[in-house]
């Protein structure tokens, strides 16, 4: 309780406001602590049901493939989550990630047989992604806040443009990763360190950091408060283009660490690599309770999300109950039922 | 429109007892007054007295919680206000509700469509809009669109939708409060025109200049309770000024103190020009001074302190304590602003003053962040600091835990006060910070703002409340279109000088 204020005589309506304020919080605390755990109770529900229609589904191998498969979306997803709540919208990271595959896989072609030191050519390439990933989120970041164009415009445009450049590199075809360079790169995607896979580690790694710069830095408060109402963050003196900015930029670094993993995955990149990665991303951060027009939402919900999606399509190629190639469909009819159960929320 | 119908020829009204609660918060606690038919009644009393509430439920857009409304001696419970537009009632809102795309014939006629068979007759539609029009003294086309009108025009509209639809009570609330005098002396005599006609008209306005002159009765609310009535002539305006607040008006004002001469002034502005709304304003703040900023709305008040904050496009010499601000523009951001040791509470608590989705901590601390976050936040620092301002401020509140949006409008205003003076700034803008505030919480940041000054703070009140800015500051700077036309001394200032400086009225600009 509140030390009583000395100064003004008590006035029984202002008493009366206080209680129902008081009365009113209780009942959205305890929902709000539901929309929290929903994610959570989901996942368990579907693990649950997994071990039950699968004995193959409960095992150390099984969950580590799943978490692999969940990093890349994943990592995107923790980026895409700041750019949600702030209020903007991504729709380009699944093309971004190609042209940064591309990008990347010929630059190491050309500069281990160039530079003569194949390693370096690697982890050069591995600097470049991040780098483009930065840059790409700059200049989205640019033409949204500086350019005042919508968030969805800006990146429906940039989502033609990437993909349309890695086809262009690609000739139509798929750019590959030279076979000896590929060898060298290949542990950043399957190695392990103590058990757990790479992607993994750095999944958690993101993650870890994202939670912490949205909920123990003022950058990341000034996001929820931007998304929140930016009028209001704007004449509380927040510098709102630069806040907004590096929420792209934020994400591009996300979506380069994403790619810097992916490629080693496959050694290529076509005019197929990441396609729809920016609904699964988007999916992810909504089903983990993080609000489409942005204010409120959380990390932790977010990576719950991601693996609750890759769960489901896991349940669905280890089962035979309903088709593989109606995952999409699954995805969707779970998008859709939580944003149903999210309604009036506020 | 439905033509025919008998009822509308005259409308009495009678409230008895009529009570309403918000949850567990009562904002009527049994009002009981008559209106007779055809006469024009000045419904007075401050912000929150009830008035709009009690109108709302006359207009069918509330309904009562206990108690009787009857219509004609016909007791009558609206589910909605075409129940009563249906009977003559008819309240023109303070917030516009006129859609924006549509034209103004669509919008006169909007859920009254006329039709011939199963098409819109837009023709006659366009014609009785156009009569409409005229008897408000607007002259557009009927086919413009919303959008491309001036709020002035957009009241007007307002008015004529509700003759169109042929209104047999009429309640406006603050009709000329967006008009220039020549438009409000053309209101005046419409409403003339309609009470000939039999229409009672309720006239809620703070001006009271106006409600003299325009009304027959006034009818005095406060704290949800019907206080007096009385013919208007038999009241003189400070009698109406002290039946709305309930007291002397000296007790609700703290005493006024002398300014310490600073040997410099906190806040000099030089030839700042906001386009299309402040040209070439100059004033001064000196530290522990409050200074007022009076003006119709409109005249520029706002968009001055917005174009200082650099969130408008400006021009002009800016110095703080000496230091000029550089590219002679005032400053990029608020951000800026804030850096250099002034920061501005909007207008607009809502919408640019809080966040009312976020905790009470959250909006505390957002402008000081960098005291809390080295690098992490420190939530626990944040709460002490929110512990300290509810105690400081006065903040009423059952919870620290709560959202913004759970507290009155009065705290909620405090709150945003204390957010402002978190960063602690060395001049302070406050753009109405009363409105929509109760009697007690006035009182509460009346007594606020001058401790602040006391402190040495350089205090800024923008207010379209007259009363408060003679009570409140030391100085007063009165804008007109765009102009800052005097600096008056509030200490033997009156509201007529205030308002003839204002409207434009008086003979020569006074400095003080």
């Amino acid at each position: 309780m509140p030390p009583e204020p000395q100064t003004p005589p008590p006035q029984p309506e202002a008493a009366i406001a206080a209680a129902a304020a008081h009365r009113s919080e209780a009942k959205p605390r305890w929902t709000e602590r539901l929309h929290g755990l929903g994610p959570v109770i989901g996942l368990v529900l579907l693990c649950i049901a997994g071990t039950l229609l699968n004995g193959d589904f409960a095992t150390v191998d099984n969950a580590m493939n799943v978490l692999t498969r969940t990093a890349f979306i994943g990592i995107i997803a923790v980026g895409m989550c700041f750019v949600i709540i702030s209020g903007g919208i991504d729709l380009s990271v699944g093309s971004m990630a190609a042209l940064i595959a591309g990008s990347v896989i010929m630059f190491i072609n050309w500069a281990g047989p160039a530079s003569g030191s194949p390693l370096m050519a690697v982890m050069m390439g591995a600097v470049l992604a991040v780098a483009l990933g930065a840059l790409f989120g700059l200049a989205h970041g640019l033409l949204i806040t500086k350019g005042r164009i919508e968030p969805f415009i800006v990146t429906l445009g940039t989502l033609g443009i990437f993909r349309a450049y890695l086809t262009y590199f690609a000739d139509g075809g798929a750019l590959t990763l030279d076979n000896e360079l590929s060898d060298l790169y290949a542990p950043v995607y399957y190695a392990s360190l103590a058990g757990i896979p790479v992607p993994v580690w750095v999944f958690v790694i993101v993650a870890v950091i994202g939670g912490v710069i949205l909920n123990r830095t003022a950058y990341g408060r000034y996001v929820q408060a931007i998304g929140s109402n930016e009028q209001v963050a704007r004449y509380a003196a927040v510098d709102v283009d630069r806040v907004k900015i590096l929420t792209y930029v934020l994400l591009g670094v996300c979506v380069g660490i994403a790619t810097l993993l992916y490629v080693p995955r496959l050694g290529s990149a076509s005019p197929t690599t990441g396609l729809l990665w920016e609904l699964e991303a988007i999916a992810a951060v909504i089903v983990g309770g993080t609000a489409l027009k942005g204010g409120a939402g959380s990390i932790t919900g977010t990576v719950v999300g991601a693996i609750l999606l890759s769960v489901i399509s896991n349940i669905l190629n280890l089962t035979s109950i309903i088709s593989v190639y109606l995952n999409a469909a699954v995805q969707g009819f779970v998008i859709i039922v939580v944003a149903f159960l999210q309604r009036g929320r506020r | 429109m439905t033509n025919a119908v008998a009822t509308k020829s005259s409308v009495a009204v009678e409230f008895d007892g009529v009570v309403k609660a918000f949850g567990p918060v009562q904002v009527l606690h049994g009002v009981s007054f008559a209106l007779a038919p055809g006469r024009v009644y000045g419904l007075l009393g401050e912000n929150g007295a009830g008035k709009s509430t009690l109108m709302k439920i006359l207009s069918g857009y509330e309904s009562l919680t206990s108690g009787t409304l009857r219509i004609n001696g016909q007791p009558q419970s609206f589910t909605s206000s075409r129940d009563a537009e249906a009977l003559g009632i008819v309240l023109i809102h303070q917030e516009f509700n006129l859609a924006e795309d549509l034209s103004v014939a669509q919008n006169i006629f909007l859920g009254h469509e006329k039709k011939k068979g199963f098409l819109l007759d837009d023709a006659a539609m366009e014609r009785d809009a156009a009569a409409a029009l005229a008897a408000v003294g607007l002259a557009i086309d009927p086919r413009t669109k919303v959008r491309r009108l001036i709020v002035a025009e957009k009241q007007l509209v307002e008015i004529a939708k509700a003759i169109a639809r042929r209104a047999r009570l009429l309640v406006m609330d603050e009709p000329t409060a967006t008009l220039t005098p020549g438009e409000t002396e053309r209101l005046f005599k419409l409403i003339a025109q309609l009470r000939a006609d039999g229409v009672t008209i309720v006239y809620i306005s703070h001006k009271l200049d106006e409600v003299e002159q325009v009304t027959d009765e006034v009818i005095v609310m406060r704290d949800g309770r019907f206080v007096a009535r009385a013919p208007t002539p038999e009241v003189s305006r400070q009698q109406m000024a002290n039946l709305m607040v309930g007291r002397e008006l000296a007790d609700l004002y703290p005493p006024r103190d002398l300014v310490v001469a600073a040997d410099k002034p906190a806040l000099r502005v030089r030839n700042f020009s906001v386009p299309g709304w402040a040209n070439d304003a100059s004033f001064e703040v000196r530290p522990g001074e409050i200074l007022g900023f009076a003006g119709l709305v409109g005249a520029g008040r706002t968009e001055l302190f917005e174009g200082l904050l650099g969130l408008r496009p400006a021009s002009g010499t800016v110095e703080m304590r000496g230091e000029p601000v550089p590219h002679g523009k005032g400053w990029r951001n608020p951000r800026d602003a804030a850096k250099h040791g002034l920061t501005y509470l909007s207008e607009d608590r809502k919408g640019k003053g809080l966040h009312v989705h976020f905790g009470l901590r959250q909006n505390l601390t957002l402008m000081a962040l960098e005291r809390y976050a080295q690098p992490w936040l420190k939530p626990d620092a944040e709460r002490a600091a929110l512990a300290e301002a509810v105690k400081d401020y006065g903040i009423r509140t059952g919870s620290l835990d709560v959202r913004a949006s759970s507290l009155s409008g009065g705290n909620q205003q405090k709150l945003a006060l204390a957010k402002v003076l978190q960063p602690q700034p060395k001049v302070v803008v406050l753009d109405e910070p009363t409105r929509g505030v109760d009697i007690g919480a006035k009182r509460d940041i009346y007594f606020l703002i001058q401790r602040l000054a006391r402190e040495g703070l350089a205090v800024i009140v923008v207010s379209s409340e007259l009363m408060e800015l003679i009570g409140l500051c030391h100085r007063v700077a009165v804008m007109r279109a765009g102009r800052l036309v005097a600096t008056l001394d509030a200490t033997h200032l009156t509201e007529e000088e205030l308002i003839a400086h204002a409207t434009g009225t008086a003979d020569t600009p006074t400095a003080a």
